[in-house]
């Protein structure tokens, strides 16, 4: 789950506007154009409008005309503005131009490309990565792709639209189960007539309430049971596990995981996205997936800064450690001024602070919008159980004195909207 | 188990879900009549599937439109399972 801001991650069916002749194809999206004004008419600072003037450092920026500190940009290990990253961008788009104009298959293979992928085997040391324009992408054309007619996709219900998406455009027969539920997961995968392909899709981090998958026992289960595992390492790669390789990692069943799904959006800190996997046939995706072929590549600087960002990522074993502090004295601070989270400890570099209701979560947004902090503002029907959220995502490039200076903004705030 | 097994096994299933006491008939739909959001048809659904030892995909939750359909579908599941 994540970014969607009046629509869950899992596809919805919208209603029609009846057999008009002249029926506006856009009636159907009246309620919500609707809901928007009244949210708008209330003189609350659109959520979604925001813009960023200037963007100073990975934690600093100036927002509708405020000096803002940054905690909602899943930037977890700054590296949009380091020196090296920086410079190898430059230096490929002086080299080799702005953009290659064309898919990987054809024109759109340079040797950044090849460099990046190798930058990736050797980060999650495995023997195939492919990198995808985007992580919606390596998602939607990997899950797609794999899982055929008659196979069977065996996911949990809090997916990302990027998963739920990859779904609906393959032909598998599509099974959810409660959120980390791992007996409700067995139960199903024991259900699958046998002799039928299985793939079981996970996240190390769900994005949402920022808790972790229970993988090691969850990637055992479906193991035993005959599937082929995928795991999206979106929210947690660079960061949790000693390499930063993810949560799988961290749990010790790297060796089991099928296929791991990842972004250069969030802490390599540029844009695209990938998939790593030993599997010896790895490379025939190339070949056959949609999402891969029939799009243009990333453009030289992207690849370049994500391959020069990537490598230094496998040696921030002190980023890490800050930025696991960062996590905990946030989430101990905001528990200790009395706020809800969606955690009970700290499981990854979201913190998510759960609102009352809608209209006192948007309140609660604008009131640090004004002091100076940026948050996620997450709302029902794309947060699970329709709760609303302030979602936070740190940095390693947040320091101490920062991580204190956004707990006094948010018991300002909170006392102001009367939320502690 | 009959048709009429399946029913009645289903109605009592539907229960905790019927929030606001619809009378289910053959025709009664989950999005419309029962006003269930997504959450409440995965909780529904799982536990049909629990008590009927089946699998509904969500490619066939898609035709499954109201209650009648469902209890065809879940007679024919325990057919073929």
């Amino acid at each position: 789950m994540s970014e969607g801001i009046s629509q869950p991650d899992q596809p919805q069916s919208v209603g029609n506007a009846g057999h008009d002749a002249n029926a506006d194809l856009f009636s159907k999206f009246d309620p919500l154009i609707q809901q928007r004004e009244q949210l708008l008419a209330a003189g609350i600072e659109d959520p979604f409008s925001l813009v960023m003037e200037k963007v100073i450092s990975p934690t600093r920026a100036v927002c509708n005309g405020r000096d803002t500190i940054l905690l909602g940009t899943y930037n977890y290990m700054g590296m949009t503005f380091d020196p090296d990253v920086v410079e190898a961008g430059k230096k490929a788009l002086s080299d080799f131009g702005t953009g290659t104009t064309g898919s990987r298959v054809l024109n759109g293979t340079y040797q950044g490309h090849k460099e990046c992928e190798d930058a990736l085997k050797e980060f999650y040391g495995m023997d195939h990565a492919m990198v995808f324009s985007t992580g919606y992408q390596a998602n939607l054309g990997i899950i797609s792709t794999i899982a055929g007619k008659g196979d069977y996709v065996v996911l949990d219900i809090d997916s990302h639209a990027s998963i739920w998406d990859g779904c609906a455009m393959g032909k598998a027969e599509i099974v959810p189960f409660k959120h980390n539920d791992i007996e409700a997961m067995e139960k199903r995968l024991k259900r699958i007539p046998e002799g039928a392909g299985k793939l079981v899709v996970l996240e190390g981090v769900y994005s949402m309430l920022g808790d972790v998958a229970p993988l090691k026992e969850m990637v055992r289960v479906a193991k035993e049971n005959g599937a082929m595992v995928l795991v999206d390492e979106a929210h947690s790669m660079g960061f949790i596990g000693e390499n930063g390789r993810g949560v799988a990692e961290e749990q010790g069943v790297m060796d089991d995981v099928d296929f791991v799904i990842g972004t250069f959006s969030k802490s390599v800190g540029t844009v695209g996205g990938f998939c790593v996997s030993n599997h010896p046939k790895f490379e025939i995706m190339r070949l056959v997936c949609r999402p891969y072929v029939f799009t243009a590549s990333l453009p030289p600087s992207v690849v370049a800064t994500a391959a020069v960002s990537i490598r230094k990522l496998m040696h921030a074993a002190d980023k890490r450690a800050h930025l696991w502090e960062n996590s905990r004295t946030l989430h101990g601070g905001l528990k200790a001024l009395g706020f809800e989270l969606g955690t009970e400890t700290p499981q990854s570099a979201i913190i998510a602070v759960i609102m009352p209701d809608l209209e006192r979560g948007a309140m609660m947004w604008e009131a640090l919008l004004k002091e100076g902090l940026y948050v996620n503002l997450a709302r029902p029907p794309a947060t699970p159980a329709n709760m609303t959220l302030l979602r936070c995502s740190l940095c390693a490039e947040h320091s101490e004195e920062e991580v204190q200076t956004i707990l006094g903004m948010f018991e300002r705030a909170g006392k102001t909207v009367g939320i502690i | 188990m009959d048709r009429a097994a399946v029913d009645t096994k289903i109605r009592s299933l539907i229960e905790p879900f019927n929030k606001k006491g619809v009378t289910i008939e053959d025709s009664t739909t989950f999005a419309n009549d029962l006003e269930f959001d997504s959450l409440t048809v995965m909780d529904f659904v799982a536990a049909i599937e629990d008590e009927f030892d089946i699998i509904i995909s969500m490619n066939q939750q898609a035709e499954i439109e109201n209650y009648g359909l469902l209890v065809d579908a879940v007679v024919k599941l325990q057919d073929d399972a």
